[in-house]
């Protein structure tokens, strides 16, 4: 923990050599996701509903969505672009340092450019809430709390998953971005809308639905069950089998030629 | 001490013809063939001992180097260095090794290279006091006074390579691997290189492998030579038993033509 607060300060330490880069940067996230935010809004001038659920609800839903999203690219982006750290040869220096490698890829890169885009969530689910009628008590603010910790680690998870693949070809893992940017473009309304087997593979294989549609649910009180309150702790244990499928394909890294 | 045992290691390389429809085969079935990267290597290397691992591009020396540094499993044979396995253990292992490969930077970018060097003493968990000696050393040795506070991206090629081997040795390690330390240096950094190199093994007894297509850095640095060929170890021996007379360069186009590779 120690050393990843030490990588943290490097990565600041970078920033404040490039100035202007990581500013403009910062404003281009912002303006990338508020573009998605209008095209939400658009639609709902001519619908007013999408499958019961409002305007407003969605934006909660998408917002929060958006902060899981960004919260995991800024912190795991060292697994999102893993492919080019094992192409440059970066990962041979990461085996031949005394310390644990998922530490180090973690601490190789942190995209702090990515507040843009939790500026740009964190606005919007502040206007979802002031729209929509939610009543808040300490379980609906712990939920909301539970949701943005959970999804965090399970697109870290999906992160991971990619990387690991990267040990075994570098080629054709583009299509790992329907679970990564495809998850967060698809997140915008709750997965119940694309009906139930995207639903039950959400819940089951890729436990997307354990961080948005269920725990949302009950934050807008259209669900009373309170065990929606831990259905994101529960979606947390998907890093158990990213992290065994990471060890495994560790064991088939071939290093390139130099 | 390091003793390597039969070792051995395959690639699988895939190949295709060039053309447009060859390339639309491989689609769909690709032809693998096994290039066997290391054949039966054994060696061993005693403590503060320096040697040269010489051989042409594509013999097996990354191979071998990466394999005694943990990076890579071979497929079979054994390795020891200190009593311990590189790829069964190697967190404890890569604690006494220090690695510089001579194409790629282990410096962080952006940061002055004080930055990087404090990062690496948390890494490698360095007390204070050693860790203030240690770069003390470095530092007077290597020259780097005037340097050390330049982002990395900065510096000249030269300038950064004592960077980097500076780096690799700040947790002093008793067996330092150096792949082609010298590629692309001038002819004043070099000396400035090797003439440390010299230093660290005289002061710290540290175990040194080299590998280097520069005749000069053998013969500057090494009494030992190891040549490796399309992944066998052809020859290992004395230097100067070989010169009688001729320069290193030309002992070295002798051996290349006589085992042929």
């Amino acid at each position: 923990m120690k050393l990843y607060y030490k990588y943290f300060l490097i990565h600041l330490k970078s920033i404040f050599q490039h100035k202007a880069s990581f500013l403009l940067t910062t404003i281009g996230q912002f303006l990338v996701s508020f573009n998605v935010f209008l095209g939400v809004y658009f639609m709902f001038l001519r619908f007013n509903k999408v499958n019961n659920f409002t305007y407003s609800e969605v934006l909660l839903c998408f917002s929060i969505v958006l902060i899981q999203f960004s919260l995991a690219e800024c912190f795991a982006r060292g697994f999102d672009t893993f492919s080019s750290t094992i192409s440059n040869g970066e990962f041979d220096r990461i085996m031949v340092r005394p310390r644990n490698e998922m530490l180090q890829v973690l601490g190789s890169k942190i995209e702090f450019t990515r507040i843009g885009r939790i500026l740009q969530a964190l606005i919007m689910f502040i206007y979802g809430i002031m729209k929509s009628n939610v009543t808040w008590s300490y379980g609906r603010i712990f939920t909301v709390v539970f949701m943005i910790i959970g999804g965090t680690v399970v697109f870290t998870g999906i992160f991971i998953i990619y990387a690991a693949l990267c040990f075994f070809t570098i080629e054709g893992l583009e299509f790992m971005n329907i679970f990564t940017d495809g998850a967060r473009e698809y997140g915008k309304y709750p997965v119940s809308i694309y009906g139930k087997i995207v639903l039950q593979i959400c819940t089951f294989i890729i436990p997307f639905a354990l961080v948005q549609y269920y725990p949302l649910l009950y934050v807008l009180g259209k669900s009373h069950n309170e065990g929606y309150i831990f259905f994101p702790i529960l979606g947390c244990g998907f890093i158990i089998p990213c992290y065994l499928f990471w060890k495994f394909g560790i064991r088939h890294y071939k290093s390139t030629g130099s | 001490m390091i003793r390597v045992e039969h070792i051995n290691k395959t690639f699988q390389v895939a190949r295709r013809n060039s053309g447009i429809s060859e390339a639309f085969k491989a689609l769909f079935h690709k032809e693998y063939e096994c290039v066997k990267a290391l054949d039966d290597i054994s060696f061993t290397i005693d403590e503060g001992e320096m040697v040269g691992y010489i051989g042409p591009n594509g013999a097996g020396k990354s191979s071998t180097i990466k394999i005694l540094s943990g990076i890579l499993t071979p497929d079979s044979g054994s390795c020891q260095i200190n009593g311990r396995t590189p790829w069964k253990e190697r967190i404890a292992h890569v604690r006494d090794i220090g690695v510089v490969f001579g194409q790629r930077s282990q410096l962080w970018w952006d940061v002055p290279v004080i930055d990087s060097f404090e990062l690496l003493r948390d890494i490698y968990s360095i007390p204070m006091k050693k860790f203030k000696e240690n770069l003390d050393e470095l530092v007077t040795l290597l020259n780097l006074e005037e340097i050390i506070k330049t982002p990395a991206r900065q510096l000249s090629l030269g300038q950064r390579m004592r960077c980097e081997i500076g780096a690799s040795l700040i947790h002093s390690p008793k067996i330092l691997f150096l792949d082609e330390p010298t590629i692309g240096l001038d002819a004043v950094s070099k000396i400035a290189v090797r003439n440390f190199i010299l230093d660290m093994n005289k002061r710290h007894k540290t175990t040194v492998i080299l590998t280097t297509h520069d005749m000069q850095d053998i013969e500057a640095l090494t009494r030992r030579i190891i040549l490796i060929g399309k992944g066998k170890i052809l020859m290992d021996g004395d230097l100067e038993s070989m010169k009688k007379g001729s320069s290193v360069d030309e002992v070295v186009v002798e051996l290349y033509k006589k085992y042929e590779i």
